[in-house]
């Protein structure tokens, strides 16, 4: 049942021209990113073989293409997900899927399983794009693999803020900046209470303010680390927040 | 007609709802066997969606118990909304799909089985017109037709109970026909919903009808006891060369005599007399020059207006 609300999401995303100009354009942003750091690479190389134990293209290309397409995700995917629910609403279309045999849960996590497919789709087609490198050298899978997983962690994360901006409204935009001021504002908030409580020398509300933080929970991945830590705090955003616009749309039929 | 001991479909218990200090709807109960159409009438703002709303699982209310097929909307949400096919006011459609891909979207969303899923589809299409369309996008149809699509997204799943909130709205006459005939068709298998303010709609289609005012039922019976209810019977009658008003009262059956206009005159009689020979026996011997005559029952129309003025008195 998850799955038919999913299909339908995708369809529906396929259908609007939305999801076809993201791509494209999330599609040239990333590709002019990658020529540059190859570029990049390029020139530093004959320096680099003097270094022992030089880092290596994974490192240097790989590693800041998927850092920018982390930021460039955190202005698409309010766009993509702001339909999801207040689309719905607007169009009060929502009735047929509040009217069937369905869950709130069953909804919420068919909308979001939907647009993750899609962004899954995003970062697939970018991470066919490093792979070109394997006609001229080595890459390391480890790292890439790493980088994988921390960007569909962090994809995850910003979709499921979003996704609760969505059902905050019914207007689309607003679902979109409110899905972009949280997710900014989280990122602030965290990163700066962190530091702040660090420098106090208090550890574990430093943690804890940091878990509001997904770009700095994505950092551990780009080195190739697979952090327990960060893992939890970005699966535990994602959780919350599906949980609560599970509640919000409970509550809309509550408060009507 | 009903057949007394059929199944009870729908059972609504004093569905009360408030939105701030604003009650929308209050103590309303409804109760409903299988194969009957339930007329919802009411001017507008009074608490038809509302209830519709409430007995479809989309607005939860402030107090009142909703039992569908006798499991309990609020306690099973799933299983009891599984019985129900709804078709809101603005019929939730999703214009970038077509026809059959929509109906099918709706069959999954209800849990109709895979293997009896395209079955399900083509029937639905069949029964609301709609297989030369079947493969139009939703957007590029009339609004006729996106109504009917939204019917048919609402029986796909051959629910126990249909609801339908204003289903003829912004319909072309025969376009309204035959939904009318659809609803009909549905009566037979299914337990009927209707709201509406088209009254000669509800005494077509209708075997019961249920008026709401301010949120309040003010009227809720058979469309037989609907037009008993307002005054017995009555004919109208024009002639050219009247006689005395008390004349025309004195005819055995004959409650009331009233003249409407110059020449037009309404009698009322008691349930069971019926005057009619007995007056053009006395017209035709006097020459009081019968030119028209007609039964008129008590109309819709009149019992809904005295009701929701009434009460605003």
């Amino acid at each position: 049942m998850i799955f038919t609300i999913a299909g339908k999401e995708l369809k529906a995303l396929f259908a609007s021209p939305l999801a076809w100009v993201m791509l494209t354009f999330m599609q040239i942003i990333l590709a002019f990113g990658f020529l540059r750091q190859l570029d990049d690479f390029m020139q530093i190389q004959p320096q680099l073989i003097r270094v022992p134990n030089p880092p290596g293209i994974t490192e240097l290309v790989v590693a800041p293409l998927f850092s920018t397409i982390a930021v460039v995700l955190l202005f698409a995917i309010p766009l993509l997900a702001m339909r999801l629910i207040a689309e719905e609403r607007r169009n009060q279309t929502l009735v047929l899927l509040l009217s069937a045999p369905l869950s709130m849960t069953e909804i919420v996590l068919g909308k979001f399983i939907g647009l993750m497919a899609f962004l899954l789709l995003i970062i697939g087609i970018a991470a066919v794009m490093p792979l070109a490198l394997l006609f001229g050298g080595s890459l390391d899978f480890g790292l890439l693999a790493s980088l994988i997983i921390g960007l569909v962690l962090l994809a995850a994360c910003f979709a499921a803020v979003a996704l609760y901006a969505s059902c905050l409204t019914a207007h689309p935009l607003a679902a979109a900046m409110i899905a972009f001021g949280l997710l900014l504002g989280m990122l602030f908030a965290g990163d700066a209470a962190a530091e702040g409580l660090r420098s106090r020398g208090w550890q574990v509300p430093a943690a804890l303010a940091q878990v509001l933080s997904p770009l700095k929970n994505f950092e551990p991945f780009t080195k190739g680390m697979l952090d327990s830590y960060s893992v939890t705090c970005l699966l535990l955003l994602i959780v919350v927040f599906l949980i609560l616009a599970i509640r919000r749309l409970d509550a809309a039929r509550l408060r009507g | 007609m009903t057949d007394q001991t059929a199944e009870i479909t729908v059972s609504a218990q004093g569905l009360s709802r408030r939105f701030g200090a604003h009650a929308a709807v209050e103590r309303v109960s409804i109760e409903l066997k299988r194969g009957e159409i339930l007329g919802f009438l009411g001017p507008n703002g009074a608490g038809k969606t509302t209830t519709m709303q409430m007995l479809t699982g989309n607005l939860a209310p402030s107090s009142g118990a909703v039992s569908i097929c006798g499991v309990d909307l609020f306690e099973h949400p799933v299983a009891a909304k599984a019985r129900i096919g709804y078709l809101p006011e603005t019929p939730p459609l999703y214009r970038e799909l077509t026809v059959r891909e929509y109906v099918d979207l709706a069959a999954r969303l209800h849990r109709v089985a895979k293997p009896a899923r395209a079955a399900a589809v083509d029937d639905a299409l069949v029964r609301c017109g709609l297989t030369e369309v079947a493969l139009k996008l939703i957007g590029t149809l009339s609004k006729g037709y996106q109504q009917r699509v939204g019917i048919a997204q609402a029986i796909v799943h051959r629910p126990d109970v249909v609801i339908l909130d204003e289903p003829t709205i912004g319909l072309d006459p025969i376009q309204v026909r035959e939904i009318r005939t659809l609803i009909r068709e549905l009566g037979a298998h299914h337990s009927v919903i209707l709201s509406t303010h088209i009254l000669p709609e509800v005494e077509s289609v209708c075997d019961r009808v249920q008026i709401l005012h301010l949120g309040t039922t003010v009227f809720g019976d058979t469309i037989a006891g609907l037009r008993q209810f307002h005054g017995g019977r009555m004919l109208l009658v024009g002639l050219r060369h009247p006689p005395a008003l008390g004349e025309l009262a004195a005819i055995s059956g004959v409650e009331r005599a009233e003249n409407t206009a110059d020449t037009l005159f309404r009698l009322s009689f008691a349930e069971g007399a019926d005057p009619t020979d007995e007056l053009v026996r006395r017209a035709v011997k006097q020459s009081w020059g019968l030119f028209q005559l007609t039964p008129a029952q008590s109309s819709l129309e009149d019992v809904f207006v005295h009701l929701t003025r009434k009460e605003e008195q």
